[in-house]
């Protein structure tokens, strides 16, 4: 192939495909912290520190809080048993760990909504026991904890495999009991897969709207976090309410981008 | 085929590293499944339940409906658009941060993972910021269907770059390098060469894409409107809920359900078949392209100076 031509070539493909980044990612990126702070600080600022604002970002941080190390233990519990212990049943559970990845996030409100709703087959119980899950904390959780369940696990298995077998078996050749080997062997070696599958998990949780919108009826200062605050400030024509919040995900992103980056450095180093 | 994974690995890993402290395999195996049963399938399976609930004909009624058949036609067009496009652009944008250098690629390359960091809700208020009544081009496409394609390249815009771009990495050039001591032109490299490599990885992504397209909620929105004729299979889904019809809502939600699961089967086999022979490593295990699972890629060649 001629020189000139490539380099033609070379060119219209930086341009399309950079045009198109800018296009699509960096100018709505751009466009958000121009229109939040558009009038100054304050407007924004008073939005988040609203009383259902502050509750938004608290009820945000619950979900975090919950979600995310329980989807992690379970993600590294079911990364182990799925490369290290072979068994019939291992297919279906790495299919079913992929469900929430394609299944949209208004189906899966819907499905919590259905089984805790009034007419749902845990109703009877849930009701007995005084436990309310729609529209309440708990139903929101539930639904955190659906659409983030697979991060950890698809971060982990490829890890587990790569790093083989021939340590922890030196450390149980050794005397270290499985608990030992785990906690000294398996788990430093594996961490930085572990923590890119996390902070995967906290972004999406983070974020969710979909499903954490079906189940949680959006009720300001009760049952509303920072994406349901953005909608819901959308909707009362308060803008800057809702870019305030709006700025504020945005940031968590870009603390997210940035970790996955660090995150992906150290695991090749 | 999925059954015997194990056979494959079985000269490598006859007995392998760590096991399961005490009771082990078996209590760990009780609460996995416990959780993805209680977690995942049982909502699913009420889902599907309520949605027979008043027999399988009103099932299909609700399916039919004139505005679900609407909301399902517009949900399908537009994600086929979208996965066209951006398996386009998903391939160029691969092939840039692979084999190109400029200035700022890693950042390129980083950012490219946006979408899926950025609440969605968010995303569906800055494109109405940007592409609608009040855009500083002039350009307002505010509910309409070009909002939902503007929406939607976004949300899945990382898909195919992430699945292609690992397969770029690991492609052997001596192949390309002797197509073109041959005398092939570049695009004739690209279509005899690079293109048929890229295809598992491109087909892959292009589902994942197809899949989260399918089922997309809050960058639609606010942007999309809402109105009859913008309204995609996840807004109807929620707007039957609000007006109190669950088992129209979960009619419509168990054909996305089928869907999602017909995309994630897909993906399943295009995996099996792009390992195809060297498969003894991934035991039969799905691996997904999420987000940002390559970083910059070690080239083989000398000339990543300025990266780190």
């Amino acid at each position: 192939m001629s020189a000139g031509n490539s380099l033609t070539s070379r060119w219209s493909l930086r341009v399309l495909g950079l045009g198109y980044i800018l296009l699509l990612l960096l100018l709505p990126l751009a466009l958000i912290f121009y229109k939040t702070f558009e009038d100054g600080i304050a407007p924004p600022l008073d939005a988040i520190t609203s009383p259902d604002g502050l509750h938004a970002l608290k009820l945000t941080l619950i979900m975090v809080a919950i979600a995310v190390p329980l989807n992690t233990v379970f993600g590294v519990l079911c990364a182990l048993l799925l490369v290290r212990h072979k068994w019939k049943g291992n297919v279906v559970i790495d299919a079913v760990i992929n469900l929430p990845f394609a299944i949209s996030p208004v189906v899966i409100g819907l499905s919590l909504f259905l089984l805790y709703g009034t007419t749902g087959w845990l109703e009877p119980g849930l009701a007995e026991a005084g436990i309310k899950v729609l529209f309440s904390v708990p139903g929101m959780v539930l639904a955190s904890i659906f659409v983030s369940l697979p991060f950890v696990v698809r971060e982990t298995v490829p890890v587990l495999q790569e790093i083989g077998t021939e340590q922890e078996q030196a450390a149980s050749t050794l005397g270290a009991n499985a608990w030992q080997t785990f906690w000294r062997v398996t788990l430093p070696a594996i961490r930085w897969g572990v923590a890119y599958g996390v902070v995967l998990t906290t972004a999406r949780v983070l974020g969710e709207f979909g499903a954490v919108s079906v189940v949680s009826g959006s009720i300001s200062g009760q049952t509303q976090t920072l994406p349901l605050f953005v909608e819901k400030q959308y909707q009362n024509f308060n803008l800057p309410g809702a870019f305030g919040a709006s700025v504020l995900l945005a940031l968590l992103a870009l603390a997210t981008l940035f970790a996955m980056n660090l995150l992906k450095r150290k695991e090749d180093a | 085929m999925a059954a015997h994974p194990a056979s494959a690995t079985a000269a490598t890993a006859p007995r392998a590293g760590i096991r399961l402290p005490g009771v082990g395999a078996g209590l760990g195996r009780g609460i996995v499944v416990l959780y993805l049963s209680v977690l995942v399938l049982l909502p699913l399976a009420a889902l599907t339940d309520q949605s027979l609930s008043e027999g399988f004909s009103h099932f299909w009624d609700q399916v039919t409906a004139p505005q679900a058949v609407r909301s399902l036609e517009l949900t399908l067009i537009a994600s086929l658009i979208v996965v066209a496009i951006n398996g386009v652009f998903g391939t160029i944008l691969a092939w840039l941060l692979v084999r190109d250098e400029f200035p700022g690629k890693s950042a390129v390359n980083a950012v490219i993972d946006l979408p899926f960091a950025l609440p969605t809700i968010v995303a569906s208020l800055i494109l109405i910021q940007l592409w609608g009544p009040d855009s500083p081009f002039g350009i307002d496409i505010f509910a309409t269907r070009t909002a939902v394609v503007v929406a939607l390249l976004f949300v899945t815009l990382p898909f195919v770059v992430r699945a292609v771009q690992p397969l770029l990495i690991e492609m052997d050039r001596e192949m390309e390098e002797a197509a073109a001591s041959l005398g092939a032109g570049g695009f004739t490299i690209f279509r005899r060469i690079i293109f048929p490599n890229l295809l598992p990885g491109l087909a892959a992504g292009v589902a994942l894409a197809f899949a989260r397209a399918l089922g997309e909620f809050g960058s639609l929105l606010l942007f999309a409107g809402g109105l009859p004729d913008t309204m995609v299979s996840s807004i109807y889904i929620r707007q039957q809920i609000e007006s109190g019809n669950d088992t129209g809502a979960a009619a419509v939600s168990v054909v996305l359900l089928l869907a999602s699961v017909l995309l994630l089967a897909a993906v399943s086999l295009i995996q099996r078949w792009g390992s195809g022979h060297e498969r003894s490593q991934g035991a039969g295990l799905t691996t997904m392209p999420i987000s940002g699972d390559q970083v910059l890629p070690h080239e083989h060649e000398e000339d990543d100076d300025e990266r780190r």
